[in-house]
């Protein structure tokens, strides 16, 4: 093991914006996104790959973030979940799960709302089934699911508008 | 690249696998060769009767590509593994060469007449999927060589398959799970080939349970020998996922399940298939 860590350099897209970084390449990232860009919405339940609360876009692809190295991630676009409200306005996904108390504590909330965000972004108008797949990823405590399913619905149906 | 760094260095496909293995300090590489930036690696094509996969091809796009859902096994077993997360990132030979006991894609592709395309800097070689993984997270693979590309011979239309999975939950891996591959003339089996997954080291092909099958009438008493067959076959450890006695239950009820969907496609029927949770 090398005493000192050779960092390099990365360009990544994080919610519109642009990042040159100097990183260690061991970094993940979500931790790349937690402790260099302080967008602490994205969690870390588990680092496993199991519960999904670290679950950002990747080009439009939800994956977990503790398993993607951050080098990874070079040229690429990521969003999290501080990109969904814009202007105060908090985005109908978020709404959604306001309005059908689809969160108790809301540690997996940002996790789930942007593996949401990819259903909806591909299938404007989801079976009970494709919501539940969507989110078969993501672990959460608290509400025992079926609000969160109630919010994604809701979820759809406040973005036919939009 | 792989050559120059040596046996300490590994090739990094979509990371489900090794990420995690490297958090838990299980696996140990010296340095990671990342494949993802290597154009042209993935991609779905059919040409001349046959599939043919890039071995970066990633869980989710095999799971949406209408070309791949030509084989309903493949799909079954895509649109099965883990979560939407994990098939956006993980790859079809990174799972291949990774070759876990528990892994999906070799059980799939054990009943199906395929090909892995191997490259090094020595050329090209292409091994059937039987003698590529050669024992748990051991394959044929040389040190510097890669997982190219799967081939996939196109079933007939007489020929039906499924694959089917039981798990605790969706991100961890399957307790049991089994794939059929038949061909029928009326309530004969013409031919079929059934694997076993998650009861050994490697995929497990079943030919006693296949053998009570092949050209008889599939009928309540073949199914219970076939079901028999593959229980006797199979060789699970007990562990946190379940018993060794639970298991082999569980692979002759998939086995079962798989050979009756596997018969209704084969008949044309379209049939939807997803992990059964337990």
């Amino acid at each position: 093991m090398p005493e000192t860590i050779e960092k390099v350099s990365i360009e990544v897209n994080v919610n519109g914006k642009r990042h040159s970084l100097r990183l260690e390449p061991r970094i993940l990232l979500v931790e790349m996104l937690r402790e260099q860009l302080d967008l602490t919405g994205t969690h870390v339940g588990c680092d496993t790959t199991y519960c999904g609360a670290c679950t950002v876009l990747l080009n439009g692809a939800a994956v977990k973030s503790c398993t993607v190295l951050a080098v990874q991630a070079d040229g690429a676009e990521i969003t999290t979940v501080e990109a969904l409200g814009k202007n105060g306005e908090l985005h109908p996904i978020q709404k959604a799960f306001g309005e059908a108390y689809g969160l108790q504590c809301g540690y997996c909330t940002p996790g789930i709302m942007l593996a949401a965000l990819q259903l909806l972004t591909e299938n404007k108008q989801p079976s009970d089934k494709q919501v539940r797949k969507s989110i078969a990823g993501n672990t959460c405590r608290c509400t025992g699911y079926q609000n969160i399913f109630k919010a994604i619905q809701r979820a759809a149906q406040n973005m036919k508008g939009a | 690249m792989l050559s120059q760094l040596g046996e300490e260095a590994r090739p990094l496909a979509g990371g489900q696998s090794l990420i995690p293995l490297m958090k838990l300090r299980l696996a140990n590489p010296e340095h990671l060769v990342d494949l993802n930036f290597i154009p042209g690696t993935s991609y779905i094509k059919e040409d001349a009767g046959k599939l043919r996969l890039g071995a970066l091809s990633r869980h989710s796009e095999i799971e949406n590509s209408a070309i791949a859902g030509k084989i309903p096994l493949l799909h079954d077993c895509a649109a099965g593994i883990a979560d939407v997360q994990v098939r956006n990132r993980g790859t079809i030979g990174g799972s291949l060469a990774e070759a876990d006991p528990s892994g999906d894609w070799a059980v799939a592709l054990a009943t199906l007449a395929c090909q892995v395309v191997c490259v090094s800097p020595d050329g090209e070689r292409s091994l059937p999927m039987a003698e590529f993984v050669t024992d748990a997270y051991t394959t044929a693979l040389a040190p510097n060589e890669l997982v190219k590309e799967i081939t996939v011979k196109i079933p007939t239309k007489a020929s039906g398959g499924a694959y089917l999975a039981c798990k605790r939950a969706a991100p961890v891996y399957a307790s049991a799970s089994a794939a059929v591959q038949l061909t029928m003339e009326g309530d004969v089996c013409q031919d079929v080939a059934i694997a076993l997954g998650c009861v050994g080291l490697t995929a497990i092909k079943a030919t006693d349970a296949e053998n009570a099958l092949r050209s008889h009438r599939i009928d309540e008493k073949t199914l219970a020998t076939a079901m028999d067959a593959a229980r006797a076959t199979a060789d699970p450890q007990s562990d946190m996922r379940g018993s060794a006695d639970y298991k082999r239950a569980l692979i002759a009820a998939l086995v079962k399940r798989a050979i009756e969907i596997a018969i209704r496609r084969a008949q044309g029927e379209q049939v939807e298939v997803a992990p059964i949770y337990a």
